[in-house]
């Protein structure tokens, strides 16, 4: 509790000149702002996320790298068996495997809060008169980011190698777009591992256990017609599948309106049943 | 912003307890520090110093017992509490991926200041602390004293009325130690209040008005330093003489005049007594005028039995002393000078 950091112990020369007391005065005797609203707040929140991908460039590989193999391996690994050709088989697979991209990496803000809580940023941040959630929304905003990174990049691959959605620019950004709102609802699930569990390993333990049965339990992959009924049924009633044939149906040019449905419904339950129990774990914290 | 009759305590603290656990971590702590003043809150790891800042500071919800901060109670009113206060912990609490300039702009726009104004405000801070020449680094390129100085001055931005520092010096080496110690006493000049929490005795000896000491999660005595000294004893005069042949008389001159115990040192030409607290006098401590007078009476009677005496000098009781009887009383005074390290030297070199 009381051990200092390795790197705390200043063996290191470091030549501080003494602080001007003349100048410290002028800090200490500064006006007190009044305290930022809840927007402004979330918004630097954001901003620190969209420093964080500045300062590590290679925290993107995980959204970058990982989508991209995904894509290239069930195109020509099941392709040919599942659909007759590659080609055929990625008009229904993209927007499918980029839906399980998405959900995978909405374990990444878990793990951002739970190395906020190791190191102590998280205290001070809980010491600013700020609306309380901001600290999560804007972590959250920059995910949103990485998430439309990721979607970019997995849309460029898929139209190199044959992908034609029929709905157009349109049709994928109205995709992209849901997609977008139900990863924001879905990391709330994340943020709630993040804050309660002790380390990194069983955030992506726990975010693993839920999120591998709910990509593979749907219709991401093939058709659910050929399964059994029990599993149809399950199938049926994953929220993954009811976003992975919206987003399927947006971009193939149809119009979805009840997988749509779902998949805000889905959303808005996830942000009320995880949302406030992730905040109730943080003002625990 | 201050009320005109009696101001509302900076922090006061009743029966605050937080179990973690079996463990009591906090065992009922009761705490005032008066506005404009540095608290010492002294004691072992372990001790419950981090916890009991961690409740004032809003940080950790008490399990029993209560705190206000400048009259606000720290978890019905924790916003009122946040707007007023700084901590620093013992470790930098800052986002080591980002630069110093991005922490301190980030930390200023979530304070309240504008972009522009958080900007400007970071520069000012960074040059202050003279930091300007690493404000483009990552903060896990700094060294230990720069982390330290950045994390006590991400503190200062909302130019808080109650800082905690929560043991500001551990792992510092003198130098920095100094300068964060100045940084403290310029705070106060201004009317701030400084909770401090230390593991150092000479750390709060030099800074604080009113000392607090923590151990096992209770405040096993509260006071100014002169209280707590004198709970001791009001000091000990040491002597050393020319030779050994009249230490059986001057020890009872000294016993004589002082009226105190005189305690043989190994070192045949030492003689060490320990002055109590004479009737009434003492109680403020420090300086205690008379032990002084009672001292150099001793002296003066030495001196006139032609005793000559080599050195001397009187000490107050140290905060180590202090904090040692408090804290385990067999390691107490009544053991000082009983076969310690220096004392088998002497007898090492007598025996050559």
């Amino acid at each position: 509790m009381s051990t200092a950091t390795p790197g705390d112990t200043a063996g290191r020369h470091d030549e501080l000149p003494p602080v001007p007391s003349g100048s410290l005065v002028e800090l200490l005797t500064a006006e007190r702002p009044s305290p930022p609203g809840p927007v402004s707040a979330s918004l630097a929140f954001g901003w620190r996320s969209m420093l964080k991908i500045k300062h590590i460039p290679e925290q993107l590989a995980d959204v970058t790298v990982l989508p991209v193999m995904l894509v290239l391996m069930f195109t020509y690994l099941f392709g040919g068996a599942l659909a007759g050709s590659p080609r055929e088989y990625i008009q229904y697979l993209l927007p499918g495997v980029l839906v399980m991209s998405v959900v995978m990496t909405t374990m990444y803000t878990g793990i951002a809060i739970n190395n906020d809580i190791d190191k102590g940023v998280l205290d001070r941040f809980r010491m600013l008169p700020i609306w309380r959630p901001s600290t999560l929304v804007g972590h959250l905003l920059g995910d949103v980011l990485r998430y439309s990174i990721a979607s970019s990049v997995m849309l460029a691959v898929g139209l190199l190698i044959g992908f034609r959605p029929e709905g157009g620019v349109p049709g994928v950004v109205a995709g992209v777009l849901l997609l977008l709102v139900f990863a924001f609802a879905f990391s709330w699930v994340g943020t709630m591992f993040g804050l309660l569990v002790r380390d990194e390993r069983t955030v992506i333990g726990a975010s693993m256990t839920v999120i591998f049965p709910l990509n593979f339990l749907s219709d991401i992959f093939v058709d659910p017609q050929t399964m059994p009924d029990w599993l149809q049924k399950l199938v049926h009633n994953n929220p993954i599948t009811h976003v992975a044939s919206a987003v399927r149906g947006l971009m193939e040019g149809r119009s979805p309106g009840a997988d749509v449905a779902w998949t805000l419904g889905w959303s808005a339950v996830l942000i009320v049943v995880f949302g406030s129990v992730t905040m109730k774990l943080y003002q625990r914290k | 912003m201050t009320d005109r009759t009696v101001p509302d305590p900076a922090v006061q603290a009743v029966g605050l307890v937080k179990t973690f656990g079996a463990h009591r971590a906090v065992d009922g702590v009761d705490l005032t520090v008066r506005q404009g003043t540095v608290y010492g809150v002294l004691g072992p790891n372990g001790a419950g110093k981090t916890t009991t800042v961690r409740m004032l500071a809003g940080l950790l919800r008490p399990d029993g017992g209560e705190a206000r901060i400048f009259g606000h109670d720290v978890v019905r009113e924790a916003d009122a509490v946040r707007r007023r206060v700084g901590l620093t912990g013992q470790y930098a609490s800052l986002d080591q991926d980002l630069t110093g300039m991005e922490n301190l702009v980030l930390l200023g726009r979530l304070s309240g200041h504008p972009k522009k104004g958080a900007r400007d405000r970071a520069v000012q801070l960074l040059r202050t602390f003279g930091l300007a020449e690493a404000a483009g680094r990552q903060v896990k390129t700094y060294s230990g004293g720069m982390r330290r100085r950045l994390d006590i001055g991400a503190s200062l931005l909302n130019a808080p009325d109650l800082l905690f520092l929560d043991e500001p010096t551990t792992g510092l080496d003198p130098r920095s130690r100094n300068q964060v110690w100045e940084m403290i006493r310029v705070i106060v000049a201004q009317g701030k209040t400084v909770l401090l929490t230390t593991q150092y005795l000479d750390e709060v000896d030099r800074l604080a008005s009113r000392i607090a000491v923590i151990d096992k999660g209770r405040v096993i005595a509260e006071g100014t330093k002169g209280e707590l000294k004198a709970s001791v004893g009001a000091g000990a005069v040491h002597l050393r003489l020319r030779d050994t042949v009249r230490r059986t008389e001057a020890e009872q001159v000294l016993a004589l005049t002082l009226g105190a115990e005189v305690q043989r040192e190994p070192d045949p030409l030492a003689l060490t007594a320990r002055i109590d607290n004479g009737d009434g006098d003492g109680g403020a401590g420090a300086g205690d005028g008379g032990a002084a007078g009672r001292a150099s009476r001793a002296l003066a009677e030495l001196a006139r039995r032609g005793i000559t005496v080599d050195s001397f000098s009187l000490g107050q009781p140290s905060l180590d002393e202090v904090f040692l009887a408090l804290t385990d009383r067999r390691a107490g005074p009544a053991s000082v000078g009983s076969g310690h390290g220096p004392g088998q030297g002497i007898e090492k070199e007598r025996a050559t």
